[in-house]
């Protein structure tokens, strides 16, 4: 087991160098001169661009600068936002909970509806209910979800007025961020209304992100649970006489349930990425709108050390679930 | 699971048979009914692309000032000269969408084309010769792959220049990867066959062994990855043309339009509701497809 762990330890360096150098690359590959691009001064004297040029560190010789570049980033220094002259990794934090709720939500949302959809139209293999389950996944595996979204706003906000547009929270209530998720925040603050704000806020975004996850978790659960339900063990425990819903519950579901957890594993990966559509639909304050408003206003150094933190939260997510996968699976270990 | 992962082996004598393949194949895959009628769409589709000026009522960029916001023509104060509404500027949103496809389905297929060729390329090489070229190789694939492919792809764009060409490229590059991984793998697992080590023996070089001897029995995996990639491109093209950072207006690109009719979604629903639902439709139908291809070309699961 541990030595498991070491080994898919030690595969994260290469991918950090590679993220580092991908950041590392972004502005310097940028058309135009990455000092002026960096400091967002559109005129400047040849002093105070000797200057900067000295102070961002680009006068040294590349491999150094890349050096300095990951020494930075370990100690957590991301840069300074052009446009606000924030850290970047300060703006980042800030926002970064609003992220984590959404998609906390959206998968939640995928996983309690994926699951049992999966697993009922594995039993039911060829039903009606199979092939409906499996056609709006594959629907819902389709979706542009940009357009599901705004498709969402208009009937729900637009045309039944149940689910507001943007935001996280009514306007009407203010209070200070205790821990960044507007969901505890609004019962802390003890405001009549708050919470049910927060939850009505969050409804139409966590269906949108969750779409694809529930798609996908859906069509993962039927095909694992189909190999499962073959299985010789699953014959002999109907055999035996269990029941039925002891078979599928005891014996199938939780050896059908990993390759499920792989899924949803790598799929929280990719909700942080499929935020940046979800989250500039409804105007929702998380990294991604923030990433796309960076690119938009060529807030570069934002971009950068964005591009560099999101990489390396999904590289740390998938050496989570690498390692739990581990855990609930022992034919892995012992390799 | 190992002994089934290969595609079986067609050897060159059997060449003639290709007609009884094709027709084994469709067979299988006509057995799965969605995959049909994904098939009859897209056909549709291409038939629409193809036929775009002479179908589409009117030039995409033609406009009617009189004739702004115009709802579609069975709904009250629609006009039977614009199907489908008209937009914000007075364009007729059904002949702009006649026009979109053309550019859906070339994205689609420039992107996959693009990283089909270069994939195919790199995986080959890595497979094929091991050793450095193999480690430098997927080591640059694996860092394509652990970056959110949006992300990356917005990033590239942000690099390249907003754009329609530009973001081809950067999706391209996203994908390619996928690709790559999937010859590798399949190269690995061929290559110390039988009939490739004859091939060897009886003279054949390096590029002979990699395209012609190696490559064709590879091709059941890549098809079914080459549509996934596919519809995907056309996802991502339309989500960086929502984004702003794709295809630039005035192109009747399906997911530009989207982002150009986004500050009218409460007041008019059409010119929201039709372009995304052009590119569901179109993207359903490809991963239909898909799926029947998966199934058709899958012996592990064709016997089952």
């Amino acid at each position: 087991m541990l030595r498991y762990i070491l080994h898919r330890l030690a595969l994260v360096v290469p991918t950090f160098i590679g993220i580092t150098i991908v950041a590392f690359s972004f502005v310097r590959l940028l058309p135009g001169d990455p000092v002026m691009l960096l400091a967002g001064e559109r005129t400047m004297t040849p002093e105070r661009h000797a200057q900067l040029m000295e102070q961002f560190g680009f006068s040294r010789p590349i491999v150094v600068q890349y050096l300095d570049f990951i020494w930075s980033a370990l100690q957590g220094d991301f840069g300074i936002s052009i446009s606000t002259k924030k850290a970047v990794l300060d703006q980042f934090l800030a926002l970064f909970p609003a992220t984590v709720e959404l998609t906390f939500c959206a998968m939640a949302f995928a996983v309690l509806i994926g699951i049992p959809a999966g697993i009922f139209a594995a039993i039911k293999r060829g039903s009606w209910f199979d092939q409906l389950t499996m056609g709006t996944a594959l629907v819902g595996y389709s979706m542009p979800i940009f357009w599901w979204g705004l498709l969402l706003i208009i009937v729900f906000s637009g045309m039944l007025g149940w689910t507001p547009v943007s935001g996280r929270i009514a306007l009407t209530y203010f209070f200070k961020p205790v821990t960044g998720f507007m969901l505890v925040d609004s019962l802390i603050s003890g405001q009549s209304g708050a919470f049910v704000s927060a939850v009505r806020h969050l409804i139409l975004p966590s269906i949108v992100l969750g779409t694809i996850p529930l798609a996908v978790i859906a069509r993962q659960t039927r095909s694992a649970m189909l190999e499962v339900l073959g299985e010789d063990y699953v014959r002999t425990a109907r055999s035996k006489g269990l029941s039925p819903a002891r078979v599928v519950g005891l014996h199938a579901f939780r050896n059908a349930l990993i390759p499920v957890i792989t899924t949803i594993g790598l799929q929280v990966g990719l909700l942080l990425a499929g935020a940046i559509l979800t989250e500039s639909i409804f105007s929702w304050p998380g990294i991604g709108k923030w990433m796309v408003d960076a690119i938009g206003k060529r807030d570069y150094a934002v971009v950068q050390g964005g591009l560099l933190l999101i990489a390396l939260i999904v590289m740390a997510v998938n050496l989570i679930v690498d390692v739990l996968y581990a855990v609930v699976n022992p034919r892995i270990r012992v390799r | 699971m190992a002994e089934n992962a290969a595609p079986p082996v067609v050897p060159a004598a059997q060449e003639s048979t290709t007609l009884g393949a094709l027709r084994d194949f469709w067979y299988y895959f006509s057995v799965n009914k969605g995959a049909v009628l994904g098939l009859v769409v897209f056909a549709l589709l291409v038939l629409l692309a193809l036929l775009a000026p002479v179908i589409a009522p009117y030039p995409a960029e033609q406009q009617f000032r009189e004739a702004l916001l115009v709802p579609p023509a069975w709904q009250q104060g629609g006009n039977p000269a614009f199907l489908l509404g008209t937009d914000p500027v007075g364009r007729d949103v059904l002949s702009r969408l006649i026009h979109g496809s053309r550019y859906s389905l070339f994205i689609g297929l420039v992107v996959v084309s693009f990283s089909l060729v270069f994939g195919i390329t790199l995986g080959l090489l890595a497979g094929y010769y091991r050793g450095w070229v193999d480690a430098v190789i997927m080591r640059v694939m694996d860092i394509i792959l652990s970056f959110p492919s949006l992300l990356l792809a917005l990033v590239l764009v942000t690099i390249l220049g907003k754009g329609l060409f530009n973001a081809m490229l950067a999706i391209a590059l996203v994908l390619l990867p996928h690709f790559a991984r999937l010859v590798r793998a399949a190269v690995m697992a061929e290559k110390n066959r039988e009939y490739v080590i004859s091939a060897k023996v009886a003279g054949a070089g390096h590029l002979r062994l990699m395209f012609m001897t190696i490559l064709p029995n590879c091709t059941a995996p890549l098809i079914v990855q080459a549509t996934l990639s596919f519809s995907n491109a056309i996802l991502e093209a339309a989500a960086l043309g929502f984004l702003g950072l794709g295809a630039q207006p005035p192109t009747p690109e399906w997911g530009t339009m989207l982002a150009e009719a986004r500050e009218f979604i409460l007041r008019a629903w059409w010119v929201v509701t039709f372009p995304g639902l052009a590119i569901l439709v179109t993207v359903l139908a490809i991963n239909l497809i898909g799926d029947g291809l998966r199934d058709a070309l899958d012996p592990k699961l064709k016997r089952s």
